[in-house]
């Protein structure tokens, strides 16, 4: 059999299915304020998030595994924000982009919800009003980082 | 078996990819036609006319930039005319520093215009065209974050002038930028305006009527589109607009193809207006009304004598005090007259604001635009109207 040469890598299967996952993240399009324009611009041509493969942005909930909280959450929206989030199929990511969405920013008031982590579980939190697409590039970076780490459950 | 008919309701948001934010639309369909539709607001509610009453006068800045955020410093622009009518230092402001507003607002006014042609041409389809829009507005956000070091809300219009003076190399990397402009608006032309997809998308799409504009409300883009040459720039010039030369184009047929046109033409008009003003300011110089009881002391003095420092000090922990009254002045914003009724009294916070937001009459006329439309329509006219919901809610 020393004619036929076929490459063959080995891996473990924990180690291929995390690999998947974090190649490929599906953000949905999840757009509340300010921070949206921003998510936009990091799907655009000058930073391009094509390049760590997330730029398949989902309409449907349902198609995506990675919610990105860009903007202030206002408490008559966090019902629609969790159910969005609980149409998401598992695995499932969030990320809080931005300072309204991750502890109120400055609209420390009666309609902002002070955070969204008292709605939905957040894996990573990007700082900024709003953060700059490089910011939210790195957020992604540590959540494939936090996806790579992740063991695969029962 | 006798037939029945009835009509369907749908739910289109407030996630939704295209309703420009978090807009819900309860939509009662009839096969594929609309027979009534209900906007939903309020999903974006963030209560910054409320927040602005327990904050300095200086501090409202950041909260109102962040109202309307594809066209921020027209906000600013306009909550600093109303404090500084109240404050009686209109007069006083050097022609630099309104240059220099002006200058700024319409490059704002291109940044805005172009994320609404990016969102709008992609949503019809378009996607090459918000590829194009997001590398010129990436232009301009370099340039906002030359002047402040900030992308989006630069803050740089401060009541009583400007934040600091112009950055070093300003003028040379504004100017050639500008100059590339109207060649960059011919490519969308060609991408678009006789593109069949676009033009079956969009003619006939969303007419409105003369009566039924003025009866909302409209003004801006939307009204211009029927014909209504109304601007705030010619019908109450503000700043010193009135010493520039520009058109305000107008389209008749009301249409979401109507609003395209206008809007280009008016992008085309800005870069005029831009051109102008940039001519007109020099690289250094004054850059606040120079009264040291609102601005503060340029830093070199507050480093070197007591009396600046102790001004200094007063500015950013008391404020200053605007005196009692109450005023609006409107500016052209992207999306229409947009002005902030400020009501203070004698302190150094105000009772009230109230803002006149252009998103919101919009948001209030759709019904009559999509009504008796086919359901692939409601996309199209959404995106022509250009709502921000952070200006529909605030």
């Amino acid at each position: 059999m020393a004619d036929i040469e076929v490459p063959i890598l080995t891996t473990t299967v924990e180690k291929m299915v995390q690999w998947a996952r974090r190649s490929a993240i599906w953000p949905v399009t999840f757009g509340l304020a300010c921070c949206a324009i921003e998510m936009m611009a990091m799907a655009a041509g000058r930073y391009d998030v094509a390049r760590f493969g997330a730029e398949v942005f989902r309409g449907s909930p349902r198609q995506s595994d990675l919610m990105i909280i860009a903007g202030r959450l206002s408490r008559k929206m966090a019902p629609v924000l969790r159910r969005i989030y609980d149409q998401m199929p598992e695995p499932k990511w969030v990320i809080s982009m931005g300072a309204c969405a991750s502890c109120g920013g400055v609209f420390d008031n009666y309609s902002i919800v002070q955070g969204v982590d008292q709605v939905v579980p957040v894996d990573v939190f990007v700082p900024g009003c709003p953060p700059r697409p490089e910011a939210l590039i790195y957020g992604i970076v540590q959540l494939q980082r936090k996806i790579d780490r992740s063991r695969m459950s029962a | 078996m006798a037939t029945r008919t009835e009509t369907m309701t749908v739910n289109m948001g407030p996630q939704h990819p295209s309703t420009h934010g978090v807009l819900r639309l309860v939509l009662e369909l009839d096969g594929e036609t609309i027979v009534n539709a209900e906007p939903t607001i309020g999903f974006l509610h963030t209560g910054i006319e409320k927040t602005a009453e327990q904050k300095k006068w200086q501090q409202i800045i950041p909260l109102v930039e962040r109202m309307d955020y594809l066209g921020p410093q027209s906000n600013s622009l306009a909550f600093c005319l109303s404090a500084e009518r109240l404050l009686g230092i209109e007069d006083q402001m050097p022609e630099r520093v309104t240059n220099i507003r002006v200058l700024l607002a319409e490059v704002q006014r291109l940044s805005s215009h172009l994320v609404w042609l990016a969102t709008h041409a992609m949503e019809i389809g378009a996607v090459s065209v918000m590829m194009y829009a997001f590398r010129e507005r990436e232009q301009i956000l370099n340039i906002f974050e030359m002047i402040a070091g900030f992308r989006m809300f630069p803050s740089y219009f401060r009541i009583g002038g400007l934040r600091e003076d112009l950055p070093r190399g300003f003028h040379g990397v504004l100017k050639p930028f500008l100059e590339q402009m109207p060649e960059r608006l011919d490519g969308y032309e060609k991408l678009l305006t006789k593109n069949q997809v676009w033009t079956k998308r969009t003619v006939g799409v969303g007419r409105l009527s003369k009566e039924e504009t003025l009866a909302m409300g409209l003004v801006g883009p939307m009204a211009r589109a029927v014909g209504i040459p109304y601007d705030v720039r010619k019908a109450f010039p503000y700043l010193n607009y009135h010493s520039y030369d520009f058109k305000v184009p107008t389209e008749t047929a009301g249409d979401v193809f109507a609003r395209y046109q206008v809007k280009l033409v008016e992008m085309r008009e800005s870069v005029k207006i831009a051109l102008q003003a940039l001519d007109r300011i020099s690289p250094t110089g004054v850059y606040d009304c120079g009264d040291y009881r609102i601005v503060p002391p340029p830093k070199d003095r507050v480093y070197t004598e007591m009396e600046a420092l102790i001004q200094h000090f007063l500015i950013y922990s008391q404020g200053f005090n605007v005196p009692k009254g109450e005023c609006y002045v409107p500016v052209e914003g992207p999306r229409g007259e947009h002005g902030f009724y400020i009501v203070s009294d004698g302190t150094n916070r105000p009772v009230r604001i109230k803002s006149r937001a252009p998103s919101f009459y919009a948001c209030q006329a759709l019904p009559m635009m999509i009504k008796g439309g086919l359901i692939a329509d409601v996309i199209a006219v959404i995106g022509s109207t250009d709502v921000v919901m952070g200006d529909v809610d605030r």
